[in-house]
């Protein structure tokens, strides 16, 4: 056996649960709070690329490349929950899915025409270039500091979640969302702000993966499979469910790879198939709901 | 004169829809022709039309959307090219029956798993697995499938049976193929969703819940839809490669699962010939859009925006716009017609007065220390009863007593924490609603639960068909309207709740009183020996009351009884027995005047401000 590649693959393993759980979690909470799931997503992550890509063209620095990819999902999430979702919150689920699948397709396809179909490439940043010797292994130092980033923002999140009025709203929606509605809480803004917060997360989670990854139009399905995987693993509507499928995810993928890679993405879904039969309500999710 | 004729029942209206579609796609190539298209896009359109008929019948007639369709699309074209390759075969229907096949059992694979959530994870769940056969295609099963090169060289082949045949070299000759093999699908689709299956089907997708505790064994009913979505799904695949003579990767990407989607949703789900208008349009403007400077580009983005604003705006699409105008058209004559054969079908309700005679002193419904935990708070707590079979009981019990909790253990919608439930003798602690309901104890709810895009006549028919057919019936070729016990039944339950003469009113087009009499209407097309009715007098005026309660005293004559009421008056005009509930507890249990007379009860309902 070799015990790098394992501990290589590992911490792969544990970079791509990192930001998987990132992406899940913003659309954890949209459907927690808002009872959308957001099938755009995978394209609202990949606007986050692009616009860290632009942000970094133009100033050559990486924090500015971060705020912008940041910054620009929020404002892309509160024009689309304003102009388009908001008209949805009655209407029935598969006509949610349906018109943020649309919107998805209109993402891409305005990216790919902006942008070209060929993929760019955002560097990584000064700070996080070269490898870091742990002992037992040398890793590349951005790998490390996505995982603190992502650590960070999990904190942060957790704060907001579970310890501020907008968290316990979310997290009241999440248990019942008519009653949350009917205790009379201004679910307008608070829907817009959520939106854009789990917009922002995913905006966030592309430009952090950009320079790991290669930034193309059609980069956002897989994340979003995936994350759909992670949130069916973890169980809808749970922190930790999003935080422990993530990381479980990120591990089969990484993991099989080594072994056998033909396998690797696969052996995801095989995962997923195994929670469905096991525990169909998902790890951390509550039977019926 | 023209609209009778072509309405349903009329001399051509049965084979209406078929004879249209001989015309249509006779005349199609010609009159695409005239507006640029070619063969070559002909076929395309009616191989995504194939594929759209069994998704129509899953999403359109079901309710379940499903975004994983292209997992048996490229499964289906994979095998028939495969096979042919190969040399296992060198006949294309046979190998197109592999592929058919093969895509039906990977669906009920899929469709087992999937079928464990509904709603929005079934969405989510579709879309993995259709990934998941994108991974298997392109990696795992490369030395089969090609991987990213897909399987080139499908011998160009003929089709046909002996001595007749057509080749399949060129886009025109194909198209007479697709075509005869869309009629086909065409019609057995029909045929599906005008079933007694597909009526079960619709009932699922107005209300799944409901159906299944009408005796219909939803989860079966759901991953038949799935396999016949599958099935069609591999007869459009393996075309798609046959027409081809190459089978690309492209079958399992997400992009054919939402294209699928896509052109449903703007042709009109629920229409059948929707997704072939919708293939049309997306087919046809993607050649238009392509073709023009400025826009040729981003004609997926214009696609994509045409999406968003009939999803948005014209949820219907374009054929189920015009089915709506249709209907408008033709329907008020119709109903006139029909009315009255629902009249005559009626036999007059029982109305003979009920005689204490029928009351045989057998116990036919039992509950021993039956009790509901919800965390610390207990909502029903040890409560045993007897009822006599014939009798009418009465439950009673100030708000928050935990009847309706009671109620819903009894029919199966919620699970005890302990405690047993007899039936007819029989055990029924563990047993599902929908088995319970075909033993014949069906509760009535509380809060409507209707199938409200159906007619008050189609309503009925959900349970009937439980009744008669079972909890599951697969026989999809037999039009439900058919049957002349069915008919009977759903007649007999009509009258029994005076809306015969509303039998072809939409649900939700009722006045509330005849929402709650349908509702009533619904347990009792189940034909139940025990009734439950969960406060069949919620929200009525004091003249509705009157009536309901002389309509359940004529139910009454052949069935138990057990009633939940808050109006006293209903409560002691009706019941042989009351029994009271009082914070989870049985607090009293006997004749109308032993309750009124006992102490206890007085000071649950009036005195005792503290625990009010």
């Amino acid at each position: 056996m070799n015990w790098s590649l394992l501990w290589a693959q590992l911490f792969n393993g544990l970079t791509l649960g990192a930001l998987l759980v990132l992406v899940a979690m913003g659309l954890t909470i949209i459907f927690g709070a808002l009872g959308v799931i957001n099938f755009a997503h995978g394209a609202f992550y990949m606007i986050g690329a692009y616009a860290g890509y632009v942000g970094y063209n133009q100033t050559h620095s990486f924090i500015v490349a971060v705020t912008a990819g940041s910054v620009a999902l929020l404002l892309v999430g509160v024009v689309i929950e304003r102009g388009l979702i908001r008209y949805y919150y009655r209407r029935p689920h598969e006509d949610q899915i349906l018109v943020t699948f649309g919107m998805g397709i209109v993402l891409v396809e305005a990216v790919r025409a902006w942008f070209g179909g060929i993929s760019q490439r955002l560097p990584v940043p000064t700070w996080g270039t070269g490898a870091v010797n742990l002992g037992f292994l040398y890793y590349p130092t951005y790998r490390i500091e996505v995982l603190g980033i992502v650590a960070a923002t999990l904190i942060v999140l957790y704060v907001v979640l579970y310890r501020t009025r907008l968290g316990l709203i979310v997290r009241a929606g999440i248990e019942d969302q008519l009653m949350v509605n009917i205790l009379g809480i201004n679910v307008t803004r608070t829907f817009l702000v959520v939106f854009g917060l789990g917009s922002m997360a995913a905006g966030f989670a592309g430009v952090i993966n950009a320079p790991i990854v290669t930034v193309v139009p059609d980069m956002g399905t897989l994340v979003l499979v995936q994350s759909f995987v992670v949130v069916v693993i973890g169980g809808v509507g749970s922190f930790w469910g999003a935080l422990v499928g993530g990381l479980i995810a990120g591990e089969i993928i990484s993991l099989t790879a080594m072994v056998q890679p033909a396998y690797s993405e696969v052996m995801l879904f095989a995962a997923m198939a195994l929670v469905l039969i096991l525990r169909p309500q998902g790890l951390f999710g509550v039977q019926g709901r | 004169m023209i609209v009778k004729m072509l309405s349903a029942r009329g001399p051509f209206g049965r084979w209406l829809p078929e004879t249209a579609a001989v015309a249509a796609l006779l005349l199609f190539p010609s009159a695409f022709a005239l507006i640029g298209g070619t063969a070559d896009m002909a076929d395309r359109i009616l191989i995504w039309g194939i594929f759209g008929l069994g998704f129509d019948i899953l999403f359109g007639f079901t309710g379940l959307l499903s975004f994983g369709q292209a997992a048996f699309f490229g499964s289906g074209g994979f095998m028939t090219a495969y096979v042919l390759i190969a040399g296992y075969t060198q006949s294309a229907l046979v190998a197109l029956a592999i592929g058919t096949v093969f895509a039906a059992i990977l669906g009920g694979i899929i469709g087992a798993l999937s079928l464990r959530r509904s709603g929005i994870y079934f969405a989510m769940l579709t879309l993995a697995f259709g990934e998941m056969f994108y991974f298997l295609d392109i990696s795992p099963l490369k030395q089969f499938t090609g991987g990213e090169n897909g399987l080139a060289g499908v011998p160009p082949t003929h089709i046909g049976i002996g001595s007749w045949f057509v080749e399949l070299h060129t886009p025109e000759s194909m198209y007479w193929v697709i075509a005869v093999l869309f009629l086909m699908g065409f019609w057995l689709a029909r045929r599906i969703v005008n079933s007694s299956f597909g009526a079960v089907l619709l009932s699922i997708r107005e209300n799944e819940e409901r159906a299944g505790t009408l005796g219909h064994d939803i989860q079966k009913y759901k991953l038949t839809a799935f396999v016949i979505a599958a099935a069609y799904a591999g007869v459009a695949g393996s075309l798609f490669g046959l027409f081809q003579g190459y089978m690309p990767p492209d079958g399992f990407y997400l992009e054919t699962s939402g294209q699928l989607v896509v052109q449903t949703i703007m042709g009109g789900a629920g229409t059948l010939v929707g997704p072939t208008v919708g293939a049309l349009i997306w087919i046809y403007l993607r050649t238009a859009l392509q073709q023009l400077p400025l826009v040729g580009p981003v004609w997926k983005m214009v696609l994509g925006i045409i999406f968003v604003l009939i999803v948005t705006l014209f949820r219907r699409g374009i054929c189920g716009g015009i089915a709506l105008l249709w209907r408008r058209m033709a329907g008020t004559r119709m109903a006139s017609t029909r009315s009255v054969q629902v009249m005559a079908a009626a036999t007059p309700a029982d109305s003979a007065p009920r005689t204490r005679s029928s009351l045989s002193g057998k116990v036919i419904l039992e509950a021993k220390d039956l009790t509901k935990r919800y965390g610390g708070l207990t909502a029903v707590d040890k409560v045993s009863f007897e009822v006599v079979e014939g009798e009418i009981r009465a439950l009673i019990g100030p708000n928050g007593a935990g009847k309706t909790t009671f109620f819903n253990m009894l029919a199966g919608t919620i699970p005890p924490t302990s405690g047993e439930m007899f039936f007819r003798g029989e055990r029924i602690t563990s047993a599902s609603s929908t088995a319970i309901c075909q033993r014949g104890l069906v509760k009535s709810f509380q809060i409507n639960q209707l199938f409200s895009g159906l007619t008050v006549w189609d309503n009925v028919r959900i349970p009937a068909i439980a009744r008669i057919y079972g909890k599951f019936h697969p026989s999809m070729l037999r039009d439900a309207g058919g049957s002349g016990e069915l008919n009977a039944l759903i007649a007999q339950s009509l009258a029994a709740v005076h809306l015969s003469e509303r039998a072809h009113t939409p649900a939700r087009e009722l006045a509330y009183g005849e929402k709650r009499r349908l509702e009533i209407g619904l347990a009792l097309a189940t034909k139940p020996s025990t009734l439950l009715l969960d406060e069949p007098t919620a929200g009525m005026s004091p003249s509705e009351r009157q009536d309901t309660i002389r309509l359940l005293k004529s139910i009454a004559a052949g069935v138990t009884i057990v009633i939940v009421e808050h109006d006293m008056d209903v409560v002691f005009g009706l019941a042989d027995r009351i029994t009271v509930l009082f914070n989870g507890r049985k607090i009293a249990d006997g004749t109308p005047d032993a309750i009124k007379a006992d102490a206890g009860v007085r000071a649950a309902y009036l005195g005792n401000p503290v625990q009010r």
